[in-house]
This record gives structure tokens, C-alpha cells and sequence, in this order.
């Protein structure tokens, strides 16, 4: 009969939504009808992207791992979000401003250096995914497998991919990666009040998109977006950190911008004060530091004028995104505002300019995109009907022709899924090899273009050169990656594609990490049952110990007192091994020997209670 | 495209374009644009009812649709959905309409000779050439001159897209193959237009 309850009857299946945000990441699922964030065990909603590889080798995520930001700031990592999908060459100014460091080998992935452990973002990101899985399965009391991914919309293929690479290293199938705006405009329900244009404008840690969207009964359709995945509130960040150090050193004659101690004190400093600087208009930024103070009163007309240049490269990217759109400021019905620096007066003022409308603030900017990643996998699950989402690929896709030229075949905001084929031949006789080179990006040469990958057609018949015709073909998934395949037009035969990722993990390399996690987990999992286990029995030791002192003990015989030494001392023994099942066992044998001590004690402390009461 | 094929899945002889009357399991999606959205091969076309087509048809063959279904279904859907796109964004464009018209009716797309300066543009695109040629040289007086010729040419643009709009109307009235020649001639020349106001706006601007 258990066997049979145990069938599942096509129950859906439970599908999360994640926010991996540069700052902050959150989970959500949807709870009958509204989606809602899952707090971690310690009530708190926001899970800071922040990992701290401890001297054990130990992974500490969020909150704990903040902490150690400023303790062992060589071995924490935060806003890794930035690295994801870049090669070294792609970050070398905000290496500067980084406190850990690069390992070799980072010309593909970069392989950061935490205490005596080497990990890719992929890696770092999985950690944080790993917590977030364990938090909503802690809430929701069942297994998390499956999860809809948030990603910037500006976000490119290695970029995307790499997300998906994390949520796999972390045991969870990515179904779908949806960009952040568009799942903050999901959240909104705009698309009951009304229909007609939104703009979404998305300034959040370390990325900003604008996405401009129709609504039309139930269906989002994107039909412009813009960005930039280098920008946001981490550079003002990073602006106030560098005027307080000069500030610091002119004052205390000391350069502290090596000191990394000392630096991320100081960031923390700087972050308080500029958020209090959206709600009051001034504010304090003190910093304390071996013994030393330093403060300045900072008026929130100076901290606008400081980052007015960072606030105004966003709109360069909102006004491209209406020109793509084909639309005036006049003809934008509605902004949203999403991510936490949108909190900053500033912002709200030059997107309201901007957009000649007030922007909406109902949801928290924090939470809105997790939210709407819940809804997207209500979507999928089937739980949720009557919404879609037709969202689009950000940049051009193209392809390397001779003399470094792009011939674009897929446009930017054309929407996803996209496809398009191309023929290729060969250029010299007996060719059994096609090389192409596929780039993103909206410029003329491949060399200003990103590099995506490098296709390897294979086995090509031998012919003369001109003469085999391999039609291929490029589909972006609704995901925004590339997949690629091959046919002969000839003879109509698949032909194998051998994809080299210029920047990225192998399909390989990912599996690798997969099971080193799966091992690692295992590890931490094994590690924490041996500890539960020791912690079992030291109660037990203790409470036998205690025993020995009752009035019960000595009743017992000498036989059934050796027949308990015999299982302390055998769990004494089992206490010291790494085995928590032998641990456990041996702690039920003691359980068993003292049975009888135990019963003589509880009947005895029953007459005791019972002879203190006068009836 | 409407010959008869049979269900990949019960076998039965299928004749909608996407579904599988019998088992309603998704098909094999059409490859040819028009096939696929239900229309007669047209170069003039509703775009109201364009629009109403995709959003329907969006509804019922994106991915997110089929996630609890068959492997092949999902397949199925992605490359439905990804022809749905691609041919909405052909579609509704009067310009790559027509382009995709010619090339199902033969017409030799590789062979468009955009290249060809269209006669009685010669004298323009010469004088063109050299204003633009003075202005790359550092000569700002001659900017007013590189503006009022792109002004012309977007009159001259437009003149080709009413010319364009009258014999598209008289193509699928004819379904002549002689108005389709002289379609193509016209979005040569319009192609031609929109390569040289790229040029002088890349110069415009810097």
C-alpha cells in the first residue's frame, strides 16, 4: 500500500525562480496564485552574492560570508556576477578594485584564487545557487530541481551560458533563462490594467538594461532592448571608495588602497551612506580604522554632481532602445523602475525626464525580478495561463567572412526563438574541414565584434573545392543561446559541428565540475552527519555518566552494569571515526543496555513525584 | 506545401498546417512563411491581421507551451516557433516581403545589382561623391549641400515605396511574372538609396 501512495499522480513539478543578482540573489515560487520570496532559515530574503572560502576549504555563502568580506578579504569573493562569461582581457580595471586574485590559465574563464582553493564564476555562482536550492527546499519541505534563471537582457550567448553552466554545477536544470526586465514587467501585471507600451528600467549592482515591451492581452512582447552589463550601482560604489581614499590618505598621510582590509571596511561605509542618502539629505561617511577615524559630511547635492556622469550613461542606451522600437518618450504609457539603485532620487529623476512620465515604485525593486521569475515558472509548470513572454536577442549575430568582415544573419531585438541558415563550401580541393566563426555585436569587423564560438564542420566528402554545399543553421533558443547544426544539402546528411567556445566553459569541463560538486556536497554532507552524530553522543555519554549516580544503578546486576560499559566503551571507541552510521548504531546499543536503568529511574522518579503530593 | 503527410505520431493523414487532427500532437512545422501563417502568397498584406496571426499562433506553438510535453514535440515547437519569428519579422516589412516573394517565384536574390548606379541618379551620385569627399577632407562649408542631398534622397525613397505599394497591388491582382521584374528593379534602386544615405549619415555623424 505504501508503495502505491507513493506513485506520483502527475503533480506538477515544483519549479523556483531565481533572481542571481550582482548584490543580492533571491528565490521565489508561487504560492497558489501570487508569487512570493522564500526567506532563508534566518528570516532574511535576501541572500547577499558574497562566497568566503574559510581556512578549511569550506564554502560560507551570504550574510556569514559578508562578514568574512572584511576579515579575509582574500578569500571572499562578491559581485562575481561581473566576471561571468569574460575572459581575463575582458576585466583587467575591475581586477583593480577586486581583492582576490587570478590563478593562471584565465584567458577563456577566469579561475579566481580563494584561500587554497581555484574557482571559475560558474563555480562561485553555483554556491550561491547551492544555498538558495537548500533554502527553498528547507521552506517548501520537497527536493528543488528544476528553476527558471534571471539573467540582464543585455547579457550575451557567453554570458547566458555560463549562467546556465551554474544552475547545472549547482544539481539544478536551468528551464529557462529569462531576462530580469521583462520578468520585473511580468511581476508589475501590467498587463491587467491595461495595454500598452512599458519601459523597464533596470539599474541594479553591476548591470543596467532598458527593455521596452507591448502588452496586448496577456502577451509581452519585447520589442527593443538595450544595456550595458558594466554598470551600475558597484561604480558608484567604487567613485565614493576612491575620493574617501585620496580624501584618507591626504588626511592621514597613509595610501590604504592596497590595504584590503581597509578597503572593503571602507566600502561598507560607503554603501551605508549612499543609501541613506536616497531618504535624507546629507549623511555622515564614517570609517574607523586601526584606532584612526575618519569622517565627512556628504550633502546629497554633492553625491549627485559626483555620479551624474555614471547616471547619464544609462540614458544613451534608453534613448537607442526607443529609436530600435520605433517609438517617441510620448508614446511610452508606463516605467517601471526595478533594482536598488533605482532607489537613488537621482535616477527616478532623470528616468521621469527622460520618459516625460512618473515611474512606478509599487513593488520593492529588490524583490520584483525574482517574483517575476516565479511567475515564469508557474508559466512553465502550467500553473499559470493566459501570460506569455516573446522576448528578444540583444545583439547581432554574425559571422566571420574574409578579411575580418561581419555579415550579420540575425538582427539584434529580432525575437527569440530566431534562426537563420546559411550555405558554406569549400575553398580548396579535397576540404574536409569548414571553420566558422560566430560573433555578437553590432559592429563591422569581427576582431570589435564578441567572439562567440568557433563552429568545426566536419567530415566533409572530399570534393573539388566549391562544390560540397553544408547548410548550416544558427537558432537562438528562447533561452538567447546559440545552438548550431550542420546538414550536408546534398546528400542530406547531419553533418557533426564541434563547437570551441572562445570564452566559457566545455560541455567537459562543466560535467567535471558537476560531479565535483556533487562530491563536494556529498562531503559536506557526510561531514555534517559525523557532527550531528557526535553531538548525539556526548548527550548520551553524559546522561549515562549521570545515571551512575542514581540509587537505580546500583540496583542493577553486574552483568547488566557491564553490559552498559561494554557499549560506552564500544561508542567511545566508533565516537573518533568518520563513520556517522557506526557512530549512530553504537548510540543505539547504549540506548539498548540502558533500557532497564532507564525504566528503574522513571518509576522511581513517578513514586518520588507522587509521594511529594498530598492528596 | 499542402500535399498530403502523415501524423509522426498516430499516423493519420494530417492536412492542417500545424496540428494533427486526430491526435492534435504538434507537427513538423512548414517551412514556407506564408504557408505557415494560413496566407495567400501576397505581397500586400493586412498588418492588423498579420499581428492577430502571430499572436495566435504564438500562443499555441512557443516552447514554454510545450515543457510537460514530448521530446519531439519540444523540438518541434522550438523550430515552429523560431519560423513563426523569422517570417513575422520578413512579413511585415513591405521591402523584405517583396524580397522573399522573388526569391519563392526564382528570382535570383545573390543577383541583385545594387551595386548598378540607377541612371537618372548618375548625375546626383557624382556630385554627391565629390561634396562628401570635401567634407571627409575637413570642409564644413559644404555640409548644408551633403544634407540637402540626403533630403532628396529620402523623397526619392519614398516615391519608390508609393510606386512600390501600386504594383504590389498589381501583382496579386495579375500575378504577373513582368511586374515582378519590375518590382525587383525598383528595390535595387531602393537599395541603392538606402546604401548611400548610410554612407552620408556615417559621415554626418562622425
Amino acid at each position: 500500500m505504501a508503495g502505491l501512495l507513493q506513485i506520483d499522480f502527475g503533480k506538477p513539478d515544483r519549479i523556483v525562480g531565481i533572481d542571481l543578482g550582482t548584490t543580492n540573489s533571491l528565490v521565489a515560487c508561487m504560492e497558489l496564485t501570487h508569487p512570493a520570496v522564500i526567506p532563508g532559515p534566518d528570516g532574511e530574503r535576501l541572500v547577499p552574492s558574497v562566497v568566503s572560502i574559510t581556512g578549511q576549504g569550506e564554502a560560507v555563502v551570504g550574510n556569514p560570508a559578508l562578514k568574512l568580506l572584511v576579515s579575509r578579504p582574500e578569500s571572499t569573493v562578491y559581485s562575481v556576477k561581473r566576471l561571468m562569461g569574460r575572459g581575463i582581457g575582458d576585466v583587467q580595471d575591475e581586477l583593480k578594485l577586486f581583492p582576490f586574485q587570478i590563478a593562471g590559465g584565465s584567458e577563456s574563464v577566469l579561475r579566481i584564487r580563494l584561500g587554497d582553493r581555484t574557482l571559475t564564476p560558474p563555480e562561485i555562482s553555483a554556491l550561491i545557487l547551492r544555498q538558495l536550492k537548500t533554502n527553498a527546499e528547507a521552506y517548501l519541505k520537497e527536493p528543488v530541481k528544476k528553476a527558471v534563471i534571471t539573467v540582464p537582457a543585455y547579457f550575451n550567448d557567453a554570458q547566458r551560458q555560463a549562467t546556465k553552466d551554474a544552475g547545472r554545477i549547482a544539481g539544478l536544470e536551468v528551464l529557462r533563462l529569462v531576462n530580469e526586465p521583462t520578468a520585473a514587467a511580468l511581476a508589475y501585471g501590467l498587463d491587467k490594467r491595461r495595454e500598452g507600451i512599458v519601459a523597464v528600467y533596470d539599474l541594479g549592482g553591476g548591470t543596467f538594461d532598458i527593455s521596452i515591451l507591448k502588452l496586448r492581452e496577456g502577451i509581452f512582447e519585447v520589442l527593443a532592448t538595450n544595456g550595458d552589463t558594466h554598470l551600475g550601482g558597484d561604480d558608484i560604489d567604487n567613485r565614493l571608495i576612491r575620493i574617501a581614499l585620496e580624501d584618507i590618505e591626504t588626511e592621514w598621510g597613509r595610501d590604504l588602497s592596497r590595504d584590503g582590509e581597509a578597503v572593503q571596511t571602507l566600502r561598507r561605509a560607503v554603501i551605508q551612506a549612499k543609501e541613506r542618502l536616497s531618504f535624507a539629505p546629507f549623511v555622515d561617511l564614517v570609517f574607523e580604522y586601526q584606532g584612526k577615524s575618519y569622517k565627512r559630511r556628504l550633502m546629497r547635492e554633492l553625491f549627485d554632481k559626483l555620479v551624474a556622469d555614471i547616471v547619464d550613461r544609462t540614458l544613451g542606451p534608453c534613448r537607442a532602445c526607443m529609436r530600435d522600437a520605433g517609438l517617441t518618450p510620448e508614446q511610452i504609457d508606463e516605467v517601471v523602475l526595478v533594482g536598488g539603485s533605482t532607489r537613488i532620487p537621482l535616477v527616478r529623476s532623470a528616468v521621469e525626464a527622460l520618459f516625460r512620465t512618473k515611474p512606478h515604485t509599487e513593488l520593492n525593486p529588490d524583490e520584483v525580478v525574482a517574483l517575476g521569475a516565479a511567475i515564469q515558472a508557474g508559466i512553465l509548470a502550467g500553473t499559470v495561463e493566459g501570460k506569455l513572454l516573446l522576448d528578444v536577442t540583444p545583439l547581432s549575430l554574425g559571422i566571420e567572412t574574409l578579411g575580418g568582415a561581419v555579415e550579420k544573419i540575425v538582427l539584434r531585438n529580432s525575437t527569440i526563438p530566431a534562426s537563420a541558415t546559411q550555405t558554406f563550401t569549400t575553398a580548396v580541393d579535397g576540404q574536409t574541414n569548414v571553420l566558422i566563426h560566430v560573433v555578437q555585436g553590432e559592429r563591422e569587423l569581427a576582431k570589435d565584434c564578441r567572439s562567440l564560438a568557433r563552429f568545426d564542420l566536419k567530415g566533409i566528402d572530399p570534393l573539388p573545392a566549391g562544390m560540397p554545399r553544408i547548410e548550416v543553421r544558427f537558432l537562438i533558443d528562447a533561452n538567447g543561446i546559440l545552438n548550431v547544426t550542420a546538414r550536408d544539402a546534398r546528400t542530406g546528411k547531419e553533418q557533426s559541428v564541434e563547437v570551441k567556445p572562445t570564452y566559457g566553459l566545455t560541455d567537459e569541463q562543466v560535467e567535471a565540475m558537476v560531479n565535483e560538486s556533487i562530491d563536494r556536497a556529498e562531503e559536506d554532507f557526510q561531514a555534517r552527519q559525523v557532527l550531528d552524530a557526535r553531538v548525539e553522543a556526548d548527550h548520551i555519554l553524559a546522561a549515562v555518566e549521570k545515571a551512575k549516580q542514581n540509587d537505580a544503578y546500583y540496583d542493577l546486576s553486574e552483568l547488566e552494569k557491564q553490559q552498559i560499559q561494554d557499549a560506552v566503551n564500544q561508542l567511545l571507541l566508533a565516537y573518533h571515526s568518520s563513520d556517522y552510521l557506526l557512530i549512530r548504531a553504537q548510540i543505539d546499543l547504549v540506548n539498548k543496555a540502558t533500557l532497564k536503568l532507564a525504566e528503574t529511574m522513571m518509576n522511581q522518579a513517578v513514586r518520588a513525584a507522587l509521594k511529594g503530593t498530598k492528596i | 506545401m499542402q500535399n498530403v503527410t502523415s501524423c509522426w505520431n498516430c499516423g493519420k493523414s494530417v492536412e492542417e498546417v500545424h496540428f494533427c487532427e486526430a491526435c492534435r500532437s504538434l507537427q513538423p512545422p512548414a517551412t514556407n512563411y506564408y504557408d505557415f501563417f494560413g496566407l495567400e502568397h501576397k505581397l500586400n498584406l493586412d498588418l492588423e491581421d498579420l499581428e492577430k496571426r502571430f499572436y495566435t499562433l504564438s500562443r499555441r506553438l512557443h516552447p514554454d507551451v510545450y515543457f510537460r510535453r514530448s521530446e519531439q514535440e519540444r523540438q518541434y515547437s522550438l523550430d515552429a516557433s523560431a519560423i513563426l519569428n523569422d517570417g513575422y519579422r520578413v512579413l511585415r516589412n513591405p521591402v523584405t516581403r517583396a524580397e522573399y516573394l522573388l526569391a519563392e517565384e526564382g528570382f535570383d536574390s545573390a543577383g541583385r545589382k545594387s551595386q548598378n548606379v540607377p541612371p537618372e541618379l548618375l548625375e546626383e551620385v557624382f556630385d554627391l561623391n565629390e561634396s562628401l569627399e570635401e567634407f571627409r577632407q575637413g570642409d564644413e562649408s559644404v555640409r548644408p549641400q551633403v544634407e540637402a542631398a540626403e533630403r532628396h534622397l529620402f523623397e526619392k525613397r519614398e516615391e519608390i515605396d508609393r510606386e512600390l505599394e501600386s504594383k504590389f497591388e498589381e501583382y496579386d491582382r495579375t500575378k504577373s511574372r513582368d511586374i515582378l521584374m519590375e518590382i525587383q528593379g525598383l528595390l535595387n534602386k531602393r537599395q541603392y538609396i538606402r546604401n548611400l544615405i548610410e554612407e552620408i549619415e556615417k559621415e554626418l555623424v562622425g
